[in-house]
């Protein structure tokens, strides 16, 4: 069924070339939050994928440890071209903005000492803060009212934030656990 | 040199496998492993690169080749940006052509419902880390209050909130 939609609404499959220019494309004009681009320039304007298939992928990505767009990248490349089109897309995406980033480091590495820039730099960072806070708040939301799942919430940000355990431990006792708590009394 | 690469390498690669739910999950093992066991840089430091990669364009994790770059220049960003991107590319690659099999199974979504909470804890915690490396002064407290207001209430754009951020810390300079 989905084959015969996918037959309807997308364009021939990409060139490596094309995949490498289109993530390219994304990386540029992506300032934070790059999924409802990605999602106009897959499905809307280059038609690599539909909306069914382009849900499917995020939905892989999502379950997969890894960031959402650089897994989306590799995981639309690998479609089209195997591994070279995977590597195709994840260059294409982190090019720029690495030039970028450390373009904006050299700067901030020659001026650090200048008042003004270190007041500037302060600022960003505080807002930056800020902006993650609300990220937090928007991951807990959705969970009032689910007592197992505050609970996992609460630990993990003790012996994170509070006790500053290593990640790899407590990933590997708090995942299996909270998977278990899932299984247990989600719904 | 190749000592610290191959701590780069390391580190990065781990953080790479243990990012469910993406970049910011991981932030303050990050942290915890560049400032307090590393001493690479100072949690300050830490949270003006964090905050530099959060205003350049693409993905959010630019902090990583960041990261590398300053503490090791070329070969440096070279190295964190394998390491980070690598392992989860790998693993994307495969599933992607095994997904088809357990798409449907429903221990997939049980799975996924169960690493929500887990995500939602460590970006909690990213956020506490880099607070409390950020605001030392009630003006920065008050910038990064009313970020986090703007944030969860009105949909501006991130980047006008770390705009009106750097703008008002200059302005705090003056004042």
């Amino acid at each position: 069924m989905t084959a015969i939609a996918s037959e309807a609404d997308t364009a021939p499959a990409p060139s490596i070339t094309e995949l490498f220019l289109g993530f390219l494309g994304l990386g540029i004009i992506g300032f934070g939050g790059l999924l409802p681009l990605a999602r106009r320039t897959i499905v809307e304007e280059r038609k690599w994928l539909n909306e069914q298939e382009f849900i499917d992928l995020l939905g892989l990505c999502q379950f997969l440890p890894g960031g959402n767009i650089m897994n989306l990248s590799v995981a639309v490349g690998v479609r089209f071209h195997g591994w070279r089109g995977g590597l195709a897309s994840i260059l294409g995406i982190i090019a720029v903005p690495t030039m970028i980033v450390v373009c904006l480091g050299y700067i901030y590495d020659q001026y650090r000492d200048e008042p003004h820039v270190q007041h500037l730099f302060a600022g960003l960072a505080a807002a930056a803060a800020g902006l993650l806070i609300s990220m937090g708040w928007k991951f807990i939301k959705p969970l009032r009212g689910k007592i197992w799942a505050l609970c996992v919430v609460a630990v993990l940000f003790v012996l994170i934030a509070v006790l500053r355990l290593p990640l790899l431990p407590v990933m590997l006792t708090m995942a299996p656990i909270s998977v278990l708590l899932s299984w247990r009394f989600g719904k | 040199m190749i000592g610290t690469l191959v701590t780069l390498a390391i580190i990065f690669g781990e953080l790479s496998l243990m990012a469910f739910g993406g970049g910011n999950a991981v932030l303050p093992e990050m942290q915890r492993r560049v400032v307090e066991v590393q001493h690479w840089v100072t949690p300050q430091e830490f949270s003006a690169l964090f905050a530099l990669a959060q205003a350049a364009p693409g993905p959010n994790m630019m902090i990583v080749p960041l990261i590398g770059w300053h503490v090791a220049g070329f070969w440096g960003l070279i190295v964190t940006s394998v390491a980070k991107f690598l392992p989860a590319s790998l693993i994307t690659g495969v599933m992607v052509t095994l997904w088809e099999r357990f798409r449907d199974r429903p221990w997939r979504k049980i799975v996924q419902a169960g690493l929500v909470p887990v995500t939602a804890g460590l970006v909690a915690a990213s956020a506490a880390v880099i607070t409390v490396a950020s605001v030392h002064s009630y003006w920065l407290a008050a910038i990064a209050a009313i970020a986090a207001i703007v944030g969860i209430g009105t949909r501006l754009h991130p980047v006008a909130v770390l705009g009106g951020g750097a703008l008002a810390g200059l302005l705090m300079g003056f004042a």
